[in-house]
């Protein structure tokens, strides 16, 4: 709840006198606050810097180390002070955080040291205010991809293999980090030095060689030693086949290694060679093969597994791919007016070299790209003034979007990450709320549980209730109020769920209908309240708790749930009176249900206290599993 | 204009009639409301000075301009009932603490009226009580007033109830309540048939002594 909330407590329960009149059952004693009443001056010794508030203020969260009982621990009685061996200066901070509610992040501070004095002081960071919010989740980001980094590359290094690893799982690591055993790394670089001599062969074979005796024309390599490119090229690629079946050996997920990038590339490299095997030596279709052959290039991208620079390259040409596709269609639309400007601009000359506007989309390109070969070059005068304007146009368009680029994608790539952040800092903290408010509902069910529980044994409920704080007393006791008033009770979600189901399964089950023969107001399905009017209405003052769980019960019965046999130690005083209801409820055998009805609380009769029967196990079940969780997630600000 | 109106001491100033919007939102964070002195208000209320300088420390945390408009109210009151809404309840509420209908509760009127609830009479708790469900402050209260009044209530339960919520357990509460305070059966209530039906109830009787240690 937030600070300020706690100081209109008195307010709101001074409001539920509104509620009385209405009330349908005698409202429960509220919690006595046994701590003194009286507001008083806190000293706070902080490494020898004083500071001093009002207790009032520090107990406005008491889930905090400052706000609840925990700050006994440093209290020094010799100086009357609470000492606390802490950064001062940080905590001025957490104070005014007391104070104002907001928690606000110095700038200048180191992250980790702000991060452990919040841990100290029990203060979730969550609850940093939205003025600082964003410069504490980037430090701390950064901070924490900065260590894992480290810890990455540490344990890259150092990391032994798992002792009970599978050869395919040793096999891949060795594959992806070569640097773990020799034999990788002996493999990585043989690999690494086929792909050289393989793209260094593809080159070399193109270079025309000396002619060999009886031949006058200048030969390719390729041509002269045949034999010795081709045997190269066999056991480069016998290389790689065997690499590429070894990863795709090893690859824990096949289908997704053969999806990946590198393996498409891989087997773009060594295709050629295997189709070139297979096709004949058929003149027309060796001419497609000799394209084929381009492909071989593609060996030279293996390299980007033996390279980071190159994957980085690879990863900002793709995100930054709307920005290069901008860049080519406002180019290609100044290609376009442009050549179709010349080309009816040079259309009468004769010998023009424009002959169509396809063909002037080369004079273009050349002349927008400052590069001017002189090919192709305008002759009359429009020609030539609107072969300037292109020129000068070419600067402008190519110039102005390479910058833009290069801080686009500088920005998109920092903002991707940023929004992505916020995206799961909002789903995390709309989840924490909606954990913190099931929080508040759960302490309040887990209040009345309490309660019924301590009214039978005294003891226990010391023990229970010695970890709620007043303020939450106070607003579980003014919830309570209010289910009095109105003669309903909280409860979570499931059981209402459930509660919705039993209603609708059906009001007629094959029981024994001893019961209902008994209450014949029971049949009426639409609700308690006309029978509890009348009740109330015959009621006596003195019989007041019995009635009314009289009521209770019989509203169960309509539920018709199971019931346990009601044991006798519980208010002999009460069942006495309610007899002929005891009995049939004890030999009551349901069928279906989901629900059981536990014993009605312990009551005495001079209390006035709630007789219901609320903690039904389901929703027992329910609550003790979650009501725990509401310690941890607990937040003190909405 | 705005920084002179701040600094003006104001003695229970009513708030003045806004022209505009901007100047008005501009009054609303200039205007800094500081009530009557602590004489005056212990000598009006039952507090004791301790506890008039805990209850304004709270209320001056939260609202440092010194008023509380009906948003504010309806938030703070919203936030202790979360599992349902609470806005409507907050609404008469609002309407019943302030009693100059000024649109806004000073310190004043939010002490005065929890000196009534907490530390005043019977009789004064139950009149309070019923201007209250007296929405048009008519002097009577009818079925339709305390129809919203109950069902304003049953809002702040929220969905999720043992037993189910009904749909008709408002108007069946009305009729309880009718039927038990309506002496003379004439279909509305008066502040004299309230005062006597409650006293007969000694259950309300009982639960009034509750709330007298909230603060």
């Amino acid at each position: 709840m937030a600070a300020g909330v706690a100081t209109w407590l008195p307010f709101a329960r001074a409001a539920a006198v509104g509620w009385l009149p209405l009330a349908k059952k005698t409202m429960p004693k509220p919690p006595v606050d046994n701590s003194s009443r009286s507001d008083e001056i806190l000293y706070l010794n902080v490494s020898g810097v004083r500071f001093q508030t009002w207790k009032n203020t520090l107990d406005r969260y008491p889930d905090t180390l400052l706000g609840s009982s925990e700050k006994e621990f440093f209290f020094n009685e010799d100086t009357e002070e609470y000492f606390f061996d802490r950064d001062h200066e940080m905590f001025r901070h957490i104070l005014n955080f007391y104070r104002t509610g907001k928690l606000h992040y110095p700038r200048h501070e180191c992250i980790q040291a702000f991060d452990e004095e919040l841990a100290f002081y029990g203060i979730v960071p969550e609850i940093i205010g939205d003025c600082c919010m964003e410069e504490y989740r980037d430090r701390k980001k950064e901070n924490q991809e900065r260590l894992a980094e480290d810890t990455e590359a540490n344990e890259v290094m150092d990391a032994p293999l798992p002792p009970d690893s599978t050869p395919r799982e040793r096999l891949w690591r060795a594959f992806e980090n070569p640097h773990t055993s020799t034999m990788a790394l002996v493999f990585y670089y043989v690999t690494g030095f086929f792909i050289a001599v393989s793209v260094i062969a593809n080159v070399v074979e193109t270079v025309p060689c000396r002619p060999p005796e009886g031949r006058v024309k200048d030969l390719p390599c390729g041509e002269k030693y045949q034999l010795a490119f081709f045997c190269m090229d066999t056991a480069c690629v016998l290389i790689f086949t065997f690499e590429y079946l070894m990863r795709l050996f090893a690859a824990p997920s096949r289908c997704k290694f053969m999806r990946s990038v590198m393996s498409v590339i891989d087997v773009v490299a060594i295709m050629p060679y295997y189709i070139g095997l297979v096709m004949p030596e058929n003149e027309d279709v060796s001419g497609a093969f000799v394209t084929l052959r381009v492909f071989r290039v593609f060996r030279i991208f293996k390299f980007s597994r033996h390279s980071q620079g190159l994957r980085i390259l690879g990863y900002t040409l793709k995100s930054c791919a709307s920005e290069l596709g901008f860049l080519l269609f406002s180019l290609t639309m100044a290609i376009i007016i442009f050549a179709t400007v010349m080309f009816y601009a040079e259309k009468g000359t004769k010998g023009s070299t424009f002959t169509s506007i396809p063909a002037s989309f080369w004079y273009t390109i050349v002349t927008m790209t400052t590069l001017g070969y002189g090919d192709m070059v305008p002759n009359t005068i429009a020609g030539k003034i609107f072969g300037s304007i292109c020129s000068l146009s070419g600067v402008l368009v190519i110039a102005l979007p390479v910058p833009v680029i290069v801080s686009n994608f500088s920005r998109i790539y920092h903002q991707n990450q940023r929004a992505d952040k916020r995206r799961a800092q909002q789903k995390v903290r709309l989840a924490r709320i909606r954990m913190a408010k099931k929080g508040t509902t759960n302490a309040f069910l887990q209040y009345k549980e309490d309660r019924a529980l301590g009214d039978r044994d005294s003891d226990s409920t010391a023990l229970c209730v010695k970890n709620r704080s007043a303020f939450e007393h106070q607003h579980h006791h003014l919830l309570h109020c209010l289910e009095k008033t109105t003669n309903h009770e909280f409860t979570d979600e499931l059981t209402y769920s459930e509660l919705c189901m039993t209603e609708s399964v059906g009001f007629r089950t094959s029981r024994s209908t001893s019961l209902s023969s008994q209450q014949g107001a029971q049949n009426n399905p639409t609700g308690c309240c006309p029978r509890r009017a009348r009740r109330r209405a015959a009621m006596r003052l003195a019989n007041s708790t019995a009635s009314v769980s009289r009521g209770s019960v019989q509203e169960l019965d309509t539920l018709h749930v199971k019931t346990t046999s009601i044991p006798p130690q519980t208010r002999s005083s009460l069942n006495a009176q309610a007899d002929d209801l005891k009995l049939n409820c004890g030999e009551q055998d349901f069928t279906a249900a989901i629900i059981s009805i536990p014993t009605p609380p312990a009551n005495t009769p001079d209390e006035s206290l709630p007789p219901s029967p609320a903690p039904i196990p389901g929703i027992l079940r329910n609550t003790r599993a979650t009501a725990y969780t509401h310690e941890t997630v607990k937040i003190s600000s909405l | 204009m705005g920084a002179v109106v701040g600094t003006l001491t104001m003695q229970t100033k009513q708030r003045r009639p806004s022209r505009d919007k901007a100047d008005d939102d501009l009054e609303m964070t200039m205007v800094c409301h500081r009530p009557e002195g602590l004489d005056q208000l212990e000598a009006q209320t039952n507090f004791s000075k301790r506890e008039l300088q805990v209850l304004y420390r709270g209320f001056k945390n939260e609202c440092p301009s010194g008023v509380v408009n009906e948003d504010t109210f309806k938030q703070i009151y919203s936030q202790f009932f979360p599992h349902g809404d609470a806005s409507t309840y907050a609404h008469y509420l609002f309407n019943a603490f302030d009693t100059g209908h000024t649109g806004s509760i000073k310190f004043e009127d939010f002490v005065t009226a929890l000196s009534i609830l907490l530390r005043g009479s019977v009789t004064e708790k139950l009149q309070w009580t019923f201007n209250l469900y007296d929405i048009n402050r008519d002097g009577y209260i009818n079925k339709e007033e305390m129809t919203d009044i109950v069902r304003a209530i049953y809002d702040m339960m929220g969905k999720y109830t043992y037993p189910v919520l009904k749909t008709d357990a408002p108007k069946q509460h009305v009729d309880a309540f009718f039927q038990k305070m309506d002496k003379n059966k004439d279909g509305v209530v008066t502040l004299d048939e309230f005062l006597l039906s409650c006293q007969e109830d000694e259950n309300i009787m009982r639960s009034l002594q509750l709330f007298e240690n909230v603060i």
